[in-house]
């Protein structure tokens, strides 16, 4: 049986789920091509990863094997609707921060991936710690390719100018650098996603599959 | 044995029961909230017209609206009269009423009209209402503030857009439901927004012609206020495409109005 702290380090590194396990690649495209969004999503699915995964494995007993991705299902849609209706109600303004993501949480394979593969078959504190380190790991890539589309796609890191002025030619852009449009189209997403996993994988050759 | 949550008959009884729970908590939820989500909303669509008027919070870069606890006042002091125009499926106005007349009728403020419903009453052959606040912006100038609805890529996106008499932009609003964060998203950006400021709507012959989004316009800057054209959003095309129907389709109605104050 794993250590505890395994289950929150291992998905951070050597269990990734985006770059080793390549779940979650949808909202990972879709979101990042700016730093805050990236943030926002990350902590976002680390909450509803967290309780979520600790409802599920009280539940792991009763939930009827036929329906059980059903009842995942209802379960992270519940959370996540409630969640949207208590911000609407008291905090209005993040609220809205938050409503774009709604569904795109409710659809994350990831947490589905592990209530399926962990809380369905785990206790609730491992479970959490579990739902904790794949939320991290999650987050993680979704901010280092946030990062880089953000940066070199508008030359702003959250929002601000860190490049100079694409527009009046200051900073970097006096030497001729032009911004890279295409870093912000998702298919760039995918290539940065892939660069990750190469140089994880030629840093750990235990990774690469036959 | 058989397991007992295998059985087809506790699967359809779990299935029941965690339906009716789930279908009871969430409908006891919204109907609590609903109040204050009600509020919420009317409160912001005070703030989204007083924003698209110029009266905000804004800082340097980020738009920020009047706080909620000062936009019912500020709204009140601002909005001189809010105008119902009723057109026919045809665009043809049937009946122009202020505030108070349109109060006494309907008992409902204007700025409460459900633009997306008087999009779909045209639909069935029914009249449109469109609503218009009038008011005056910080410089001092009349605005007349339209609401605006339409699709972007994912689902509904909306704006308020401030016009002085000869139909040129002095403010836009604009807000999604469910645009993609860092793309189209971005429409409700002050960098998109502010872009708007200053554009006609109208041709130099007095022709509607609504603001188009475009690619590559080569004016990134927004020098050329005539062109009827702003600087789209990269990776945005079907929303920035929305934000352009959206414009031309509702505030063209409003044209017979703007013509009709400059006969005065």
């Amino acid at each position: 049986m794993a250590k505890d702290s395994r289950l929150i380090l291992d998905p951070l590194t050597d269990n990734n789920p985006i770059t080793i396990q390549v779940l979650g690649i949808c909202s990972a495209l879709a979101i990042t091509a700016e730093l805050e969004a990236s943030i926002v999503m990350s902590v976002s699915v680390l909450f509803v990863m967290g309780v979520g995964n600790v409802v599920i494995s009280l539940m792991r007993n009763i939930i009827p094997s036929k329906i059980r991705i059903i009842a995942q299902l209802i379960v992270v849609a519940t959370l996540v609707i409630i969640v949207d209706l208590v911000l609407k109600a008291f905090a209005y303004e993040l609220s809205k921060t938050l409503s774009v993501f709604v569904g795109l949480i409710i659809t994350n394979c990831i947490i589905m991936g592990r209530f399926e593969a962990f809380a369905l078959g785990n206790g609730p504190w491992r479970s959490f710690l579990d739902g904790i380190g794949n939320a991290l790991g999650y987050g993680i890539i979704l901010i280092i390719v946030g990062f880089f589309r953000e940066l070199l796609g508008s030359g702003t890191l959250l929002g601000i100018p860190v490049l100079g002025d694409p527009i009046e030619k200051t900073g970097l852009y006096a030497l001729g650098y032009e911004n890279n449009g295409f870093m912000l189209l998702s298919p760039m997403a995918l290539i940065v996603v892939g660069i990750i996993i190469w140089v994880q994988r030629s840093r750990n050759k235990d990774l690469i599959e036959d | 044995m058989e397991n007992r949550t295998d059985k087809n008959s506790y699967t359809i009884i779990f299935a029941i029961g965690m339906v009716l729970v789930v279908g009871a908590l969430l409908a006891y939820l919204a109907s609590t909230l609903k109040p204050k989500i009600t509020e919420n909303q009317r409160l912001e669509k005070q703030q989204n017209i007083l924003y698209a008027m110029g009266i905000n919070d804004n800082d340097e870069t980020s738009a920020v609206f009047i706080s909620t606890d000062k936009a019912p006042e500020a709204f009140e002091t601002n909005v001189t009269d809010q105008i119902v125009i009723t057109v026919n499926p045809d665009g043809k106005v049937v009946k122009t009423q202020s505030r108070a007349e349109y109060l006494e009728e309907t008992k409902q403020e204007p700025y409460l009209i459900d633009v997306k419903k008087q999009q779909a009453a045209v639909k069935t052959g029914g009249n449109r209402k469109l609503p218009l606040f009038v008011g005056k912006n910080p410089e001092g100038e009349k605005v007349y503030v339209a609401p605006i609805y339409g699709k972007g890529l994912w689902d509904a996106i909306w704006g308020y857009v401030a016009m002085d008499e000869n139909m040129v932009v002095r403010g836009a609003y604009f807000d999604h439901k469910g645009e993609t964060p860092g793309l189209g998203a971005n429409i409700k950006q002050r960098y998109f927004m502010d872009d708007f400021y200053g554009e006609h709507l109208l041709t130099k012959n007095g022709a509607f012609k609504g603001i188009t989004v475009a690619k590559g316009n080569a004016d990134p800057k927004n020098n050329d206020k005539t062109d009827n054209e702003v600087d789209a959003i990269a990776g945005a095309t079907i929303t920035g495409d929305g934000v352009t129907a959206m414009i031309k389709k509702d505030l063209k109605l409003y044209l017979p109005y703007f013509n009709s104050l400059k006969g005065k």
